[in-house]
């Protein structure tokens, strides 16, 4: 079939964004910081947002790597 | 549930009427206006009267406001002021040349009723491990939402019929999800989605006579979003739009930086002399969902249209079964 890779790389970024948020709960959910008086719910969201965005960056280069893997054939332009 | 039953239908219907009859002659208006661009992917000079953004917005508008008179609720409200101003921007851009960055940051802004309205919560729910509260963070999300979504739309709307038949496609699994996951009301909001563009569907598919526009996509892709937000089922819409999102995707890995379509000179397609499309060997040229559909074999638009639309079926199965793991906790 014409699209079968295509099919593939959706199930992987399927599977990956389960992971990826199985990873986000695990990791993120448990983090309070406190003892800083008002400043703990922006010092724990700037925490969890600094764990977000390196797991949205290490998702991406995932993606990336898939990229080549799956495509290696259809990208021979 | 019950009481539903009326609004729902009563706004599907309208919404599906609305575009359905106001199209032809908005058609007629704008060929007469010579707002009409050319087809690329036909024989001789074909001209497609644009934007048909004018009649969609016309049956969400409509059918939404139906619905407030019912519901009265909140995220009626967000959902129809973040359409709209998504329309106004999308239909900015077809009558004027913008830089790739003012769509991106003006759906940004058009995001903001949205947090004004309160129409959200905080807490992003994942499918098996459940919730992470995230109060400050999840603005980021909102405001970043409703950008991606309309312009994931945006760039999926490249052949005839294909943006129109793909949100069909997407926003009825995102309705199906909404109802799994027993969030009713905001699924009903949903619907109208769907039937808008099932109506603009008949004049966009094979072969055009009408193309959304970015004021069409925009309004499609920012309705998605907002919907995704009130309804709190931001990952099952990801999902569900996992084609379009692959698209860009390749699109910015390929490019590394936001431009525009028209800013591109090395075309992701060529087209053969029987008129099918078939992947450019420039190397420079972006990689897009098209050319890897291409890239065997040409293929003809209506084969092209019908593998995408094969992607996004696949995608909205995945996203209906991704809402039955919302239910389940691990």
């Amino acid at each position: 079939m014409i699209a079968t890779p295509i099919f593939i790389f959706i199930l992987a970024m399927w599977i990956l964004i389960i992971l990826g948020g199985g990873i986000l709960v695990l990791t993120i959910a448990p983090i309070s910081i406190s003892g800083f008086g008002e400043f703990d719910m922006i010092l724990s969201s700037g925490f969890k947002a600094i764990i977000a965005i390196i797991l949205v960056m290490a998702w991406i280069l995932i993606l990336l790597k898939m990229k080549k893997g799956i495509f290696h054939k259809m990208l021979k332009f | 549930m019950t009481e539903l039953i009326i609004p729902a239908i009563v706004s599907c219907i309208i919404a599906f009427l609305t575009v359905y009859l106001t199209t032809p002659p908005l058609i007629k208006f704008l060929e007469k206006k010579n707002y009409t661009v050319i087809d690329k992917h036909k024989k001789g000079q074909v001209m497609i009267a644009r934007p048909g953004g004018i009649s969609i917005i016309a049956g969400i508008i409509v059918s939404e406001i139906i619905l407030y008179a019912f519901l009265q609720m909140n995220e009626i409200l967000a959902v129809m002021i973040t359409t709209f101003l998504a329309f106004l921007i999308g239909y900015v851009d077809d009558r004027r040349v913008m830089g790739g960055w003012f769509k991106p940051i003006a759906l940004a802004v058009a995001a903001l009723p949205i947090i004004l309205l309160g129409a959200y919560d905080s807490d992003l729910a994942f499918p098996l491990f459940g919730e992470v509260k995230i109060p400050l963070l999840y603005l980021a999300v909102i405001i970043l939402m409703i950008p991606i979504t309309g312009n994931t739309i945006n760039s999926i709307d490249v052949l005839n019929g294909v943006a129109s038949g793909f949100m069909i496609i997407t926003s009825f699994s995102l309705s199906i999800a909404l109802f799994i996951l027993q969030n009713y009301e905001i699924a009903i909001v949903s619907l109208p989605l769907g039937f808008v563009s099932l109506a603009f569907y008949k004049y966009h598919k094979i072969p055009s006579k009408i193309f959304p526009g970015d004021s069409g996509a925009l309004t499609w892709g920012a309705m998605y979003g907002a919907i995704a937000i009130v309804g709190q089922v931001e990952i099952v819409a990801a999902i569900a739009l996992l084609p379009a999102v692959i698209n860009s995707f390749l699109f910015l890995a390929s490019t590394k930086k936001i431009v525009e379509h028209r800013e591109i000179k090395a075309k992701p397609v060529e087209i053969t002399e029987e008129f099918k499309l078939k992947a450019s060997t420039n190397k420079k040229a972006p990689i897009s969902l098209v050319r890897l559909i291409v890239s065997s074999q040409p293929l003809s638009e209506k084969q092209v249209t019908f593998v995408i639309f094969k992607l996004a079926t696949f995608s909205g199965i995945l996203a209906v079964i991704t809402s039955f793991l919302m239910l389940i906790k691990i």
